[in-house]
Parts: C-alpha cells; structure tokens; sequence
C-alpha cells in the first residue's frame, strides 16, 4: 500500500519533469536553451519513472531490464544532444542573451 | 470508461493529428520528423493491441530506419536557403494568391470524412467482441510447427511463402539502389569523441541485442526482422559517424551477405522437395532448426540490405 503510493509520487514527480521540459523546448528562445531544458527533463523525469516502476515489479531480472533502459537512454540523450549543440555551433549559431 | 480505453482513445488521437501534420507540413523536415514520430506512436498502439512483434518492427523499421531513409534523403536534396532556414523555424513558402486554397466544399467533404473516420474507429475500439479470426487453428498446430511464437509459427511456418516474398521484394529493392548508381561521396569530418565514445558502448551492445532477439523469436516477441533492424541500426551508426572499419573491403562479402537470406530460404524451400513434400513443407520434427537456419540468414541479409540502403548507392569496390 505504501509502495503503490510512493510509486505513484515517483511516476507523477517524473511525469512533472516531462512536463517542464517539453514547456522548456517549446518556450525557450534558442536551440542551447532548448536542450538544456529537454535533457534535463527527459534524464531526471525517466529516471524518476524507472524507480516508481521498479517498485511494482516482482522480478530482479525487469528491474535490471528497466535500469538498463534508463542508462541507454542517458547516453543516447547526452550523445544527441551534445551532436545538436556542436553542429549549432559549427553552423555559427550565436547563444541567445538578454541585451 | 476505463483508463485504458482514455489512454486508446489519446493514442488515436495523436496518431491521426500526427498523420494529418506530417503529410499537411511544408517544410519536409519538419514532416519526416513528425513521421517518426507516428512511428512511434503507431507502435504504442501494435503494443495495445496485443501485438508486440509487429510494435517491435514498426518501432525499429517503420520509425527507426525509414526515418534515417527519410533524413538521409532529405540531407542530399538541393536546399538554396539551407543557412536561412536554420533562423526561421517557421515554414516561409507564402503562396502568392489564393489559388492554392482548398474551396470551401473540399474542405467540408474531408472534415466530413475525418469525423466519419473517427467515429469508425471509436466505434470498433468501443464495439464488445471480435472475431477470432484463425488464432484457434494456429494455437492447434502450433506444436508441431518448430516455435512456440505464433507469430513466428505463422511467419515462417504456415504463411512462409509471404516471408520468403518479403525478403525477395528487400533483396530486390536493394538491387534497384545500386543499380540507380554509385554512393554520394561524403564528405569526411572528423566525428565527435563523443559519439565515438557512443558507439563503443552502444555497437557491441546492439549486436547482443540482435542475437538476443533472434533466439527468443522462436518463444516470444522477436524474430528475424527485428533483429535484422537492430543489427542495421548498429551499422547506419557506424556510417554515420564515419568509422568504417580500416580493412580493405572488397564488395563481395557484401554482396553475399545481401543474398544469403534469400538463398538459404529458397534453398531450403526447395530441398525439402526432395522427399516428395511440397515447396516450403517442413520435414516432422525438422521445422525448429530449419526455421532457425532461415532466420540467421534472412538476419543477416536483412541487416545488409537496410544498412547498405542508408548508403544510398552502390558502394564502391575497394579491394
């Protein structure tokens, strides 16, 4: 009982995350910002649903499956967004600031 | 209402508004990337539906490597504006008059034909049983078709024949590619020490996971196509950060892995002939390695075949 309420605290707080980073891509002014905001969202509010979910599960083995996909997201999200960031910056576009 | 049928309901939704935004959008870009997208999503619903292989393989073809085609594609198309584009997110094609307006009545007859689509599918998604279709018949036989997978029962066992065409329509779309000419020089940068650091995680994990998928395909989700698509994955990766392996590759082993698929599939096809079966009639207590032989080579090929697709051309013989 108190497993499924803490499941459901971890799902929703990293439903939250999802959340503010798509509002982060969508609003914020430039493609640097804008990863900024998604990656942070993406890693921490997966994560976040990795846990509340490995709480419901019997099995080490879906355990283990459920991290594996947390971490291959991890380096797949850092790898593309890192790509995005280079090709941005070889392409001459400048950092957004307040002038 | 349950939750389930709210969260089939958001699924529809979102695929026919992502259908309708990519084919509607003007700027390609933008609609290959919503065309994933609805991969994606379009997978989600296989899931829902019960069908975890063909999710599985709308996933990694449909979305994944159709993407990377589509990109591809996009990537070498002759783009004036390309440094102005990047500014303006905004598609800026403005038509000069009104000309290219749909009239009024185009417009109510496909609104029309929207809702009558949605409440269709509403309709079916509400509607209490569905027909069994034949999932009786091959629960009955599955026992002596060499896989404990229906799907895969039926893919290379009773419906063979459709598989076997598949591969030949790969094999052939393949053909076609080299035969429209040469791959497009690229133009060699240096690839990120990022990304190099990816692909020494991710290639060698993607070959395991093609494997894996190739086994379990006989008793669960999984089989030659999806794991075709991953080990292609793992070689569009090596393509597209420019790390070819350093030996002198000649064009032949290529070429035999294209076709290896397709000619282990007929061959078997046919020498099953031999005592006096049909074509594709998998001799009793033979059809689980048999079926196993023909899914490590249609792997193979099918890997070849999408990978070498990505190149977009014949390769050049470096032997």
């Amino acid at each position: 009982m108190l497993i499924d309420v803490l499941s459901i605290i971890l799902i929703v707080a990293g439903a939250a995350f999802f959340l503010a980073g798509t509002v982060g891509m969508l609003r914020f002014p430039d493609v640097y910002s804008r990863l900024h905001a998604l990656t942070k969202g993406d890693n921490a509010g997966l994560g976040l649903m990795v846990i509340g979910l490995a709480l419901q599960v019997e099995s080490l083995a879906v355990i283990g499956k459920l991290v594996l996909i947390w971490l291959l997201v991890l380096l797949a999200g850092a790898t593309a967004s890192h790509l995005i960031a280079r090709s941005s910056i070889k392409r001459n576009i400048k950092p957004w600031s307040r002038k | 209402m349950s939750a389930g049928m709210v969260f089939d309901g958001l699924l529809v939704i979102i695929t026919l508004w992502l259908a309708w935004a990519s084919l509607a959008s003007r700027d390609l870009f933008r609609g290959i990337v919503l065309f994933i997208a609805f991969g994606l999503v379009l997978a989600m619903i296989w899931v829902r539906l019960g069908a975890p292989d063909v999710g599985l393989a709308e996933a990694a073809i449909g979305a994944g490597l159709t993407g990377a085609l589509l990109l591809a594609t996009w990537g070498r198309l002759p783009r004036p504006e390309a440094a102005e584009e990047m500014e303006r997110p905004e598609p800026t094609m403005v038509y000069p008059d009104r000309l290219n307006e749909p009239g009024i009545m185009l417009r109510i007859v496909v609104g029309s034909a929207l809702v009558a689509i949605i409440a269709a599918i509403g309709w079916v998604l509400l509607a209490p049983a569905v027909a069994p279709g034949l999932t009786d018949t091959v629960g009955e036989k599955l026992a002596v078709s060499g896989a404990e997978n229906p799907v895969t029962a039926v893919l290379l066992n009773f419906r063979g024949y459709d598989t076997l065409l598949e591969i030949a329509v790969l094999t052939a779309a393949l053909v076609g590619v080299w035969a429209l000419g040469p791959a497009p020089k690229v133009a060699h940068a240096t690839p990120s020490p990022v990304l190099l650091g990816l692909n020494a995680t991710l290639l060698p994990l993607l070959v395991i996971i093609c494997a894996y998928l190739l086994w379990v395909g006989k008793a669960y989700p999984g089989g030659a196509f999806q794991a075709g698509a991953v080990l292609a994955a793992a070689g569009v990766l090596l393509i597209l950060s420019g790390g070819r392996p350093k030996i002198p590759m000649s064009l032949k082993p290529l070429r035999w892995a294209a076709v290896v698929g397709l000619a282990v599939f007929l061959g078997v096809a046919l020498a099953v002939m031999f005592g006096g079966r049909h074509f594709l009639e998998y001799p009793d207590g033979m059809a689980g390695g048999l079926i196993l032989f023909i899914e490590i080579a249609a792997t193979i090929s099918i890997a070849v075949i999408l990978a070498l697709m990505f190149v977009g051309g014949r390769p050049e013989d470096e032997s």
